[in-house]
């Protein structure tokens, strides 16, 4: 018997009378019976655990620990704020406070009719133009968002998916104007059109022609702008849609997975596109969870990519990720709480070894952030960055007994789910057939019910309610209509100064383009710099490709 | 199913944000209501329009982008242009307090923001529906 073994052996007696204790004190003090998980993890749990295997080291596969060799010692987190709202000059003076502040990378938010690829004078666009994000028509808009800030020197991230190569394509076009060439561009689109069908709504176009698009910017910036992350694969939306941790891996699994093999089938190569692929991730309320979440998400995609795609590219077995703390578990009644929340949610992203983060604002389920609230929500990551101390040592959970069971618990169960929806056909299969959409709307029906019965314990809300709390002056930003007039008179004033016959052949080319199955990109790029609108753009490519319908599942 | 209240769930304008109405349309279905949930994206002459051809006693919009002080008096407005009187119209979603008020002049019933039990909405359907 080895020495390991008899070590094992001599746990498990301990345990055995440990439990002995316990029977006795839960006669006396009964557990709460709410609580899941076990009550104490041992060497027991993680017996057959491999450090080599399951661990190594940070940067090297299967990069559990981090995909950086040296994390944070190196490089902090990049610290955005997701911010846009009203028209693109507003927006502009905003991003230029946050730069001051601090901030290091830009997240540009978009209002609901750009990013359905509508322009704002559009019957659908009353009421929402500059509501959620700045409102975005024309190339015109895109140089006065970025207007004094030199695009070589921040990463900019772009919450854009129906339309995300129109997006890109104004981008590369206002960098070309600055002098800055495509390869010195640093940044994401979101570009993730399945889960669009799934969780967040913003769909425009039917899921082959959407694939189409994707895969066509994987192409154009594999070649042309190699920096760029070409996609953010949204796990994110999918978990506030309803879906558990598990879920939240496994279904942005299943759908990358489809971009994969879509961009395969149209003979590019992984090593070359796949490095493009970044991540979008929650960070919950379930602090050990969380952290395990991101290290099984790590492994488990490496894997993938190594022995399912064969990739040998580090970059392209790395999952890379973005967090944007969950808005969904905030609440309205008292705000402040909130900001508390946020902060152990961020904590639990910086334990989990996570390469960017966005934290909600406190204020974010009762409005759009104010300029204060955006800005704790900053200070939050720079205190956890430079006070907590927390992001000195890589990947310091690592051995624990519980968060490894975790980590291997959740990589074992996301894998489960993959290898059903693999059974289904994959993502677009599984998606056309409602089993994502089902699954998760039955968790978040589950959830409410377990708030209203009080078996899930939301401080304010079903404990410790505030019953003196009246409804306060708030301090909360509004955008008021005027910004959709405003929006649509330089809608206006852009179309009377442009060529219009420019404007008419490029569309033109567009849709020959789209008939067939070149790359769409460069025509994109010289439909934008006629300042042919994102509307009209979106239009051609609606009359080409179709729009999508959706089933309902609830 | 004579005395079966029928609810239409619906969500004007382009949020895509569903998250809230499903868990609503499916509260309201398990309370013994009829349900019908329009899905996302519609105009609110589209869901004036549904109410009057489904001939719905409630119509409950929900709505995350912030267009609600302009959307939802809409759907009140096309419903009376309809002739549809005696329909129970409420709201729900990330709308701040200050905005309530308005709402309720408007013709809202009842504006439900987050953290209310699903309980509370389908008592107030109950003793408000005419």
């Amino acid at each position: 018997m080895t020495e390991e073994k008899i070590g094992l052996e001599k746990i498990a007696e301990a345990v055995e009378g440990y439990e002995k204790v316990v029977a006795k004190a839960t006669a006396k003090f009964p557990e709460r019976k709410e609580v899941e998980g076990q009550r104490i993890y041992t060497p027991l749990d993680i017996k057959d655990f491999d450090y080599m295997e399951k661990l190594g080291f940070p940067g090297e596969y299967p990069f559990t620990r981090g995909v950086q060799p040296t994390m944070y010692r190196g490089r902090l987190w990049t610290m955005r704020a997701y911010a846009g709202f009203a028209t693109a000059e507003e927006t502009n003076a905003r991003y230029k406070y946050l730069l001051e502040a601090g901030q290091t990378g830009l997240s540009v938010a978009m209002d609901l009719p750009t990013q359905i690829g509508l322009d704002s004078d559009h019957e659908l666009s009353h009421g929402e133009v500059g509501k959620v994000g700045v409102a975005i028509d024309s190339l015109a808009d895109m140089e006065a968002l970025f207007e004094g800030i030199p695009l070589n020197k921040v990463s900019t991230s772009m919450t854009i998916n129906g339309p995300a190569a129109v997006l890109l394509a104004m981008y590369v076009a206002v960098a070309e104007k600055q002098g800055v060439k495509p390869e010195q561009l640093r940044g994401t689109i979101q570009n993730d059109i399945l889960k669009e069908y799934i969780a967040r709504g913003t769909y425009i176009f039917p899921p082959r022609p959407s694939m189409r698009l994707v895969t066509d910017t994987f192409e154009y910036c594999s070649k042309n702008i190699p920096k760029w992350n070409t996609i953010s694969v949204g796990a994110y939306h999918i978990r506030e849609a309803g879906a558990s941790e598990v879920q939240e891996i496994a279904f942005a699994f299943a759908n990358a997975m489809a971009y994969i093999d879509a961009a395969i089938k149209a003979g590019q190569k992984v090593d070359d596109f796949a490095p493009g692929i970044s991540w979008i991730f929650t960070a919950g309320l379930d602090f050990f969870s969380e952290v395990a979440k991101f290290r099984a998400a790590r492994r488990l995609w490496a894997r993938i990519m190594k022995e399912r795609y064969g990739a040998t590219v580090p970059k392209a077995q790395m999952l890379r990720v973005h967090v944007h703390t969950a808005g969904s578990v905030l609440t309205a009644q008292q705000p402040l709480i909130n900001a508390i929340r946020i902060t152990w949610q961020a904590m639990s992203a910086v334990l989990g070894g996570i390469q960017s983060m966005a934290c909600c604002a406190y204020d974010e389920a009762i409005a759009i952030p104010t300029e204060e609230s955006a800005t704790l929500a900053l200070r939050t990551q720079q205190l956890l960055a430079y006070e907590s101390n927390i992001a000195n040592t890589i990947d310091p959970l690592a051995g624990s007994y519980y968060v490894e069971s975790l980590t291997d618990q959740i990589e074992k169960e996301a894998y489960e789910y993959i290898k059903k929806i693999d059974e289904m056909g994959g993502a677009v299969a599984a998606i056309e057939q409602g089993y994502m959409q089902q699954e998760m709307a039955r968790n978040a029906f589950a959830d409410q019910r377990d708030i209203e019965t009080g078996k899930r314990t939301v401080i304010g809300v079903n404990k410790y309610v505030d019953n003196k709390e009246q409804a306060k002056e708030q301090d909360v930003l509004t955008v008021d209509l005027a910004v959709g007039e405003r929006q649509v008179a330089r809608l206006n004033k852009m179309k009377e100064n442009r060529d219009n016959a420019a404007v008419k052949a490029s569309l033109e080319k567009l849709r020959a383009a789209a008939k067939g199955t070149e790359n769409l990109m460069p025509y994109l790029i010289d439909a934008v710099k006629t300042y042919a609108t994102l509307g009209e753009i979106c239009g051609v490519l609606r009359e080409e490709f179709g729009e999508f319908k959706p089933s309902i599942y609830y | 199913m004579e005395n079966t209240i029928r609810v239409l769930v619906a969500k004007p304008g382009l949020d895509g944000h569903d998250r809230g109405a499903k868990v609503v349309a499916r509260a309201l279905r398990d309370a013994g209501f009829e349900v019908i949930y329009t899905g996302i994206r519609l105009t609110p002459e589209q869901i004036a329009e549904a109410a009057l051809q489904d001939d719905v006693k409630v119509v409950a919009l929900s709505l995350l982008s912030g267009a609600h002080n302009t959307l939802f008096p809409k759907v009140v407005e096309l419903l009376k242009e309809k002739g549809i009187k005696d329909v129970l119209v409420i709201g729900g979603g990330v709308i701040p307090d200050a905005d309530i008020p308005g709402l309720k002049a408007a013709g809202i019933a009842e504006v439900f923001t987050p953290g209310t039990p699903t309980s509370k909405i389908v008592d107030f359907i109950k003793e408000n529906v005419k």
